[in-house]
């Protein structure tokens, strides 16, 4: 409930968890990345970030992410620098406040991946620059849940009273956490399909209950397409499991192909983080469905929004014009 | 106060009376009184009280704990009630405070947080998200901490 993101007195321009933002904060970023969007796709060149330098750190890899926020620096007519960990003062032992001292010089703002959960925030108070969290740990990722609802508004106009079904790991998951929040904050109706050993967690389920919304739980997906506007697809990830008996039962519990489809809604959209293994099998790729490699693009222009809010510059009505 | 009785009275020092039944021994880790001193320590543990049912009683001779000190009792008695002794009487009564956030008091029990590398410089924050019940969140990883977890997690 409360901002966590703001406990260590930084200010407005960091964005370390969901919490961080407003309804209505999210829903102008969201206006302003689609207004960046022929930006992001390379048909207009606005150079709102000129002269500006983004401190790329990943401490863990994430390509897509990485690439993403890369690509939408750029875009914008931005510099970046990355820090690579590997043979670098990092790897010789150094501390996370002393590598963030170094990017507080080189750079405007810095976008931080790190495994250990705190990672962030823990940043944004080392530091004086805007800090954008792209993953602590087991923690949160609000660029993610960002461009799901971009995504989500882009296809059906409104957040406000879809029946969203999420699908797969909903215990470990951070993305369908930190998804589902976000989506009962505005109104969103839930319906949770996973095996029994991957239920999300029920103190989760009940603070999503506790906002007035909608949560039906089940291990059937076949069942929940007929009424779903969105379906969000998630890797089952053979880490997490102890053994390889508990892991071959629930593995491809879930496969989704083209045929299953035939009873969805016109407008229903499939979602995935990625990477997928087999979850979504390729037939789905050429339905009207299919929306993952659309959102996967859709990081770009939601994490240009979200750069320049950080950065303070507004994006003008027309962009490009 | 007839179970006062069960401890003599203390010339100088610190009382603290109203302590959760069977948590003084918490309390004494909390207040580091357990180590490294050898001020007479006098325990009194499930005595009969009107107010709490049982409590227990701690009293230490010949130190006056400070404020900062007592604070930290907010983790596990925030209901106790402190007083300095001067000369067999109260010379002064103190209450124990939680503020919004504890610093530097306890380290995040979560073992993936960014604050188990001990070589981190930045102070250990937990959040007072409510006081009852008392529900802490490490300030940078937002996990709830377990109270029990935390006697242990003392800086
Ligand atoms: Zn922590």
């Amino acid at each position: 409930m409360a901002a966590l993101g703001f406990v260590g007195g930084q200010g407005m321009s960091d964005l370390i968890t969901m919490d961080d933002l407003t309804n209505d904060e999210i829903l102008e970023i969201l206006d302003a990345a689609e207004r960046l969007l022929p930006v992001a796709n390379g048909d207009v060149y606005a150079p709102l970030l000129q002269g500006k330098v983004l401190g790329n750190l990943f401490f863990e890899n994430s390509t897509r992410t990485r690439m993403s926020f890369e690509s939408a620096m750029k875009r914008l007519g931005g510099e970046v620098v990355n820090l690579s960990s590997v043979g670098s003062s990092v790897a010789k032992g150094e501390t996370l406040y002393d590598t963030m001292q170094m990017v507080d010089g080189y750079s405007d703002i810095a976008v931080i991946r790190h495994p250990r959960q705190g990672a962030a925030q823990y940043s944004a108070d080392a530091i004086g620059i805007p800090v954008l969290n792209a993953g602590d740990g087991a923690g949160n990722h609000p660029t993610q849940t960002m461009l799901d609802l971009f995504t989500i508004r882009q296809a059906h106009g409104s957040l406000e009273g879809l029946n969203v079904v999420l699908v797969g790991d909903l215990r470990y998951g951070r993305t369908t956490h930190s998804l589902s929040h976000a989506l009962v904050r505005f109104g969103a109706k839930l319906t949770l399909v996973s095996p029994e050993s991957l239920r999300m967690p029920t103190e989760i389920v009940g603070d999503l209950q506790s906002h007035g919304s909608d949560v039906v739980e089940s291990e059937n997906l076949a069942g929940a397409i007929a009424d779903a506007d969105v379906i969000y697809m998630t890797r089952i990830q053979k880490e997490r499991f102890p053994d390889e008996d508990e892991y071959a039962k629930v593995a491809g519990i879930y496969k989704m192909t083209a045929d299953d489809l035939a009873v969805a809604k016109a407008g229903m959209i499939v979602m995935h983080p990625l990477p997928r293994v087999d979850e979504i099998d390729p037939s789905v790729d050429s339905t009207q469905h299919a929306r993952y490699f659309q959102q996967a693009f859709n990081g770009v222009p939601t994490r240009m929004a979200l750069l320049c809010r950080s950065l303070g510059v507004e994006v003008p009505e027309e962009v490009g014009e | 106060m007839s179970e006062m009785r069960r401890v003599t009275a203390i010339c100088n020092g610190t009382v603290v009376d109203h302590i959760p039944a069977g948590k003084a021994l918490q309390v004494m880790q909390m207040l580091r009184v357990d180590i490294g001193r050898s001020n007479p320590i006098s325990l009194v543990m499930n005595v009969p009280s009107g107010k709490a049912g049982r409590k227990d009683v701690l009293k230490i001779e010949d130190r006056e704990l400070t404020q900062e000190e007592l604070d930290r009792l907010a983790l596990i008695a925030p209901n106790a009630s402190v007083a300095i002794i001067r000369n067999y009487s109260v010379a002064e009564k103190r209450q124990i405070e939680l503020g919004s956030e504890l610093v530097n008091i306890a380290r995040c029990s979560f073992w993936n947080c960014i604050t188990q590398n001990s070589r981190e410089p930045l102070p250990h924050k937990l959040r007072v998200i409510s006081a009852d019940p008392l529900d802490l969140r490490c300030s940078y990883c937002g996990r709830s901490q377990s109270i029990e977890e935390l006697a242990e997690s003392i800086l």
